[in-house]
C-alpha cells in the first residue's frame, strides 16, 4: 500500500476515534448521568447485551431500505426519463413531484399504514421509497434535457433511432448526476424506513430497537441504535460511491 | 461532374412566441462530387440551420435539398458532420469514440476491423499513441482532430464541418487547414463548411459562398481554382489577397454596412 492509499484509511478513523474522545470528554465534564446523555463508553455494554437483538433489527432495517431504494432508482428514473425527454410531461408532472415532495413524509406514514392496514414490510418499503425517490427523478431529467444538441446530432444524422441515442449518449452521460443524486436518496430511504419503525411500531427493525429503548428509558441503548444506524448509512453510502467508480468513474479528474 | 449536394430554393422559418423567424430565404447552391464549399455570411444568417437541413436532421418549408440525385427525406449514414464544440464521449476513450458511427451505420462489421480503420484514421491526423487516452486528457487541438476522425470513419460522402476550427488557437487551426488539405488528398470527399474566418474559406474551398444577413440567400458565389494541397504560404500571394478583399465586401453588403454593388 502506498502512503497515499494508507492516509486514505488512517485518517477517517482518526477522526472518528477524535470524535468519540470529544464525545466521551464532554459527558464526564459535565457529570451527566447515563439517563441524560450516554457516553460512548456506555453503548458498547448495551451493544453486547442485545447483539443478536441488534443483528435481526439491522438486518430488518437494512433490506427494507435496499428495496425501497431499489424501487426508488427504478421508478425515479423511468419518471425522470419522461420528464426529460418530453416537454410536455415535465411541465405536467414537476409541480406535482415538487408537492409531493414538499409533504412531510411523517405525516404520510399513518396514512400509509392505515391504507395498507398490517402490511408493515409494504409500508415502510412504501415510505423509504416515497421519500427517496424525488432527488433520482430530478437529476435525470435535468442530466437529460440538458443534453447539448450537438450529441444528439452527432448519432441522429447517422439515421440512429432515439433509442440508440439515448442508450449510447445520454444514459452514460447522465450517470454522473444519477449517481450524485443516488448518494442523497440512500440516506434519505433510510430516514424513510426509521420513521415507519417508529411512528407505527410494529417491532422490526433497528426504530423499533430505539424505541423500545425509549420506553424503557435507556439511553444507551437508544445510542447503541443510532450509532448502528449510522454504521448502516455509511456502509450503503460507500457501495454506492464504489458503484460510481465503476460505472461512473470516468467523470472523476485525477489530480494532474 | 455531377453535383453531389444540390440545394434548390430552400426557404426556412423557425416558430417563435414572437411570431416566425424566416432564417433562409429561397437559398440555393450546389457542390459538385469531391468539391469543397465553404458558407461565409455575418453572425445568425442561418448556417447552422443549412447544415441540419443538409444532415437530414429538419426539412425546409419550402424547396428541395437533394444528395446524391436523391432528396433528402431523413438522415442518411453517407453524411459526416464535426462541430465547433467537438462532442466527444467523456466515458470512451479516443478510439472508441471515433469508433462511434461504426457502431451505427455498420453493426455488424467485426470489433478488429473497425479498431483499424479508427487507428488508421488517427494516425493519419497524428493521434498515434493516444487512442487509450480519455477526451479530458487531450488538448483542444488534439480533441477536435479526434473529432475529424470520428466525422470520417465510416467514409461518407458528404463531410458537414460547423465551424469546426472556431474555437481554436491560430496556430492549431492552421495545422487543422493543412490537415484538412492532407485528408482530403488521401481519402476525397465532397465537404461543406461553415465558417467565420474569410482566410480559412480561401484556403480550404475551391468555392466560397457568401450568405446575405437574415433570412439568408445566396449573395455572392467566389470561385477559388487552385487544385490541393495547398501550402500555407498560398493565403500570402496576391491573388489571395485581392479574393480576401473580395469577400470582406461582400460581408459588409450582407451585414448591411455597405451598398450593393456588382464588383468587375
Amino acid at each position: 500500500m502506498t502512503r497515499d492509499e494508507v492516509q486514505k484509511i488512517v485518517t477517517p478513523i482518526i477522526a472518528i476515534l477524535v470524535f468519540l474522545a470529544i464525545w466521551e470528554a464532554w459527558v464526564w465534564y459535565m457529570g451527566w448521568p447515563t439517563y441524560k446523555m450516554a457516553a460512548p463508553s456506555d453503548l458498547w455494554p448495551a451493544f453486547w447485551q442485545y447483539r443478536e437483538l441488534f443483528a435481526v433489527k439491522a438486518w430488518e432495517t437494512l433490506w427494507r431500505t435496499v428495496v425501497g431504494l431499489g424501487l426508488a432508482v427504478v421508478v425515479g428514473t423511468i419518471l425522470g426519463m419522461i420528464m426529460g425527454l418530453s416537454r410536455l410531461m415535465n411541465d405536467a408532472l414537476y409541480p406535482l413531484l415538487v408537492g409531493f415532495n414538499a409533504i412531510p413524509k411523517a405525516t404520510v406514514v399513518p396514512v400509509v399504514a392505515l391504507v395498507f392496514i398490517g402490511q408493515h414490510d409494504f409500508n415502510t418499503i412504501l415510505v423509504a421509497f416515497m421519500i427517496s425517490f424525488f432527488p433520482i427523478t430530478v437529476s435525470v431529467a435535468i442530466g437529460l434535457s440538458t443534453l447539448e444538441p450537438e450529441y444528439r446530432d452527432i448519432l441522429r444524422s447517422l439515421g440512429a433511432s432515439r433509442f440508440t441515442v439515448f442508450w449510447k449518449i445520454a444514459l452514460p452521460k447522465t450517470l454522473p448526476e444519477f449517481f450524485g443524486a443516488l448518494k442523497v436518496a440512500v440516506t434519505l430511504a433510510f430516514i424513510g424506513t426509521n420513521l415507519v419503525e417508529i411512528v407505527t411500531p410494529h417491532g422490526k427493525g433497528l426504530g423499533s430497537l430505539f424505541d423500545s429503548g425509549r420506553i424503557a428509558s435507556n439511553y444507551p441503548l437508544m445510542f447503541a441504535v443510532l450509532i448502528a444506524l449510522a454504521v448502516l448509512g455509511i456502509a450503503l453510502y460507500y457501495i454506492v460511491v464504489a458503484l460510481e467508480r465503476v460505472f461512473a468513474g470516468w467523470a472523476e479528474r485525477r489530480p494532474t | 461532374m455531377t453535383d453531389l449536394i444540390e440545394i434548390k430554393g430552400v426557404t426556412h422559418a423557425y416558430k417563435t412566441a414572437a411570431g416566425a423567424l424566416p432564417v433562409l430565404d429561397d437559398l440555393s447552391l450546389s457542390v459538385p462530387e469531391g468539391g469543397f464549399c465553404a458558407v461565409v455570411g455575418p453572425s445568425g444568417c442561418g448556417k447552422s440551420t443549412l447544415t441540419r437541413l443538409i444532415a437530414g436532421l429538419m426539412f425546409p418549408d419550402a424547396g428541395e435539398v437533394w444528395l446524391h440525385g436523391e432528396r433528402v427525406r431523413s438522415p442518411r449514414s453517407t453524411v459526416g458532420m464535426a462541430f465547433q464544440n467537438p462532442v466527444l464521449l467523456e466515458w470512451r476513450t479516443i478510439l472508441q469514440n471515433v469508433i462511434l458511427p461504426l457502431e451505427i451505420v455498420a453493426p455488424r462489421m467485426p470489433k478488429a476491423k473497425k479498431e483499424a480503420r479508427a487507428r488508421e484514421l488517427l494516425a493519419m491526423v497524428g493521434l498515434e499513441g493516444f487512442e487509450g487516452k480519455r477526451p479530458s486528457e487531450l488538448s483542444g487541438g488534439m480533441r477536435q482532430r479526434a473529432s475529424l476522425c470520428r466525422s470520417l470513419v465510416h467514409k461518407p460522402d458528404v463531410l458537414i464541418l460547423d465551424e469546426p476550427f472556431g474555437a481554436l488557437d491560430a496556430f492549431t487551426r492552421e495545422d487543422l487547414w493543412q490537415l484538412m488539405h492532407q485528408l482530403r488528398a488521401e481519402e476525397p470527399f465532397t465537404a461543406l463548411l461553415i465558417t467565420h474566418d474569410l482566410r480559412e474559406s480561401v484556403y480550404l474551398a475551391d468555392q466560397v459562398v457568401v450568405l446575405s444577413g437574415r433570412p439568408a440567400t445566396t449573395q455572392f458565389v467566389l470561385d477559388v481554382p487552385l487544385p490541393g494541397p495547398r501550402p500555407i504560404e498560398m493565403l500570402y500571394q496576391p491573388q489571395s489577397v485581392e479574393w480576401l478583399a473580395t469577400l470582406r465586401d461582400q460581408i459588409e453588403i450582407a451585414q448591411g454596412r455597405k451598398d450593393e454593388k456588382i464588383p468587375a
